[in-house]
């Protein structure tokens, strides 16, 4: 067995958050000097290149790229040959949140409960998912998902007899409907299968993945690829305000379900797609 | 190229502006969103007055991160503004001459939008860094237990902006995606 230590994952958890909500990932990066090429709209290229600017100034001046700094969401792939010393892992998650929310002058953006709305004051809790590996390594992998985005995504029982079509069709009226409300430009989340809660978090999930990375099995990637050129269609464009880029990249999950049923889910992510690891 | 627009908005600023305009607003705004915009709604059904006066004014939907030392403000980009929609038609009868966020309005509010002669600007949702810079001056002036969500007065100087809806009834989002759909 490998020890880790408590306090460890508490540094790392606070680094995360941090530089999350500061550092534009490279693969978004890319994914907008791609789209400054390709975008038919003038006010669209004005939207992509004010996105850029922005992130030049969050890494400058050290702020946060988004006042809505989110929900701190991790999937951790935790060796099964690892122990945590000194506590317990959410705990540790739920610590470094808190440290990592405070140090950086990020927004608390969580209420204790959806009634009362009262601010919990730290940002936590967090969402925490646990998958067990091989192995006696621990690998963080975080996002700060921002309301605005998570606010427009869905998910629907579809009929096995919906087919293929079914879905896509399911899938870009979510993106219609979501309109700029989830800030576009976006990258679509998508699960398939399991079961109600499963597709969900395969929706979820695949939002970790980098933009420009596709689905390892060759029928799930071309899927992937036809519904960002079909999304792309739609019009809504950066921001919503019309044009050709209205997502930077489609990510799909896929997993067994029921003979019965078809779940689908569809979890849209804004532009900035904040999504970072580290492996303990 | 955008229009150099001061606030608070003349009625004749606000004809001369269409779906569509990028503009540059400079001059003062007020911030609030839901918890703010759910106290003021509030205190007006119960026959209160409210801690600021809105005759003319525009309203910023957003909720910034902390100022770090030294800084006027923290990160302050605009927020879904479709939460605010049960609150705006009250707010636009009492005088609101204009609202800053991004997404969707509902019909209630588009129409108020037309028949108060109001206008809905988006800013460009995620640019909160960028945005901070053209926010000069910060001043809590209500509900300051809503913390991120107490009302601010802002002084603004070319903060970066798009119209979507007009007094005329246009709707960019609406036209933006038309225009571009294949």
């Amino acid at each position: 067995m490998r020890i880790i230590q408590y306090n460890d994952i508490v540094e790392q958890v606070s680094i995360l958050c941090q530089e999350a909500n500061v550092e534009l990932g490279e693969d978004v990066m890319n994914a907008f000097q791609q789209a400054l090429q390709t975008e038919k709209s003038e006010t669209g290229r004005v939207v992509i290149e004010q996105l850029m600017e922005n992130a030049e100034v969050a890494v400058k001046e050290y702020m946060p790229m988004c006042q809505d700094t989110g929900t701190a969401v991790f999937i951790v792939e935790m060796g099964q040959e690892c122990l945590i010393a000194g506590g317990t892992l959410t705990d540790a998650i739920n610590e470094g949140v808190r440290e990592g929310y405070e140090a950086g002058h990020l927004r608390h953006s969580i209420v204790k409960d959806p009634l009362g709305r009262k601010n919990t004051g730290d940002n936590t809790p967090a969402i925490v998912h646990i998958e067990y590996v091989a192995g006696d390594s621990l690998t963080l992998h975080m996002t700060a998902k921002g309301g605005g985005a998570e606010n427009m995504s869905d998910l629907k029982m579809l009929k096995p007899s919906d087919g293929l079509e079914g879905i896509k069709q399911y899938i870009l009226d979510v993106v219609k409907v979501a309109g700029p409300n989830a800030c576009p430009p976006l990258v679509v989340g998508i699960g398939i299968g399991g079961n109600f809660e499963r597709c969900a978090y395969l929706a979820k999930k695949s939002l970790f993945r980098p933009i420009g990375e596709r689905h390892r099995e060759a029928e799930v990637a071309d899927l992937e690829e036809d519904l960002m050129a079909e999304i792309n269609r739609l019009g809504i464009g950066p921001q919503g305000m019309g044009g050709s880029t209205t997502a930077l990249d489609v990510k799909i999950e896929v997993e067994a379900c029921h003979i019965a049923s078809l779940p689908v889910a569809v979890n849209l992510n804004c532009h900035a797609s904040r999504h970072k690891q580290v492996v303990l | 190229m955008a229009k150099n627009i001061t606030l608070p908005l003349e009625r004749e600023t606000i004809k001369d502006l269409r779906a569509g305009d990028r503009v540059h607003l400079s001059g003062t705004v007020y911030t609030a969103r839901d918890a703010a915009h759910k106290r003021m709604f509030e205190t007006i059904e119960q026959g209160g007055d409210l801690p600021i006066d809105i005759q003319g004014q525009v309203i910023y939907y957003v909720g910034p991160t902390p100022a770090k030392p030294g800084q006027v403000i923290g990160s302050a980009g605009p927020t879904t503004s479709g939460r605010m929609d049960k609150y705006t038609p009250k707010l636009l009868e009492m005088g609101l001459k204009g609202m800053i966020g991004k997404g969707y309005r509902n019909e209630e509010v588009k129409q108020a939008i037309i028949e108060q002669e109001a206008v809905y600007f988006a800013a460009v949702g995620g640019s909160a860094a960028l945005i901070s810079k053209a926010i000069k001056e910060v001043e809590v002036i209500a509900y300051a237990d809503l913390a991120t969500e107490a009302i601010r007065k802002m002084t603004i100087e070319h903060f970066p902006a798009i119209v979507i809806h007009d007094i005329y009834g246009g709707d960019q989002y609406e036209a933006g995606v038309k225009q571009f759909r294949e």
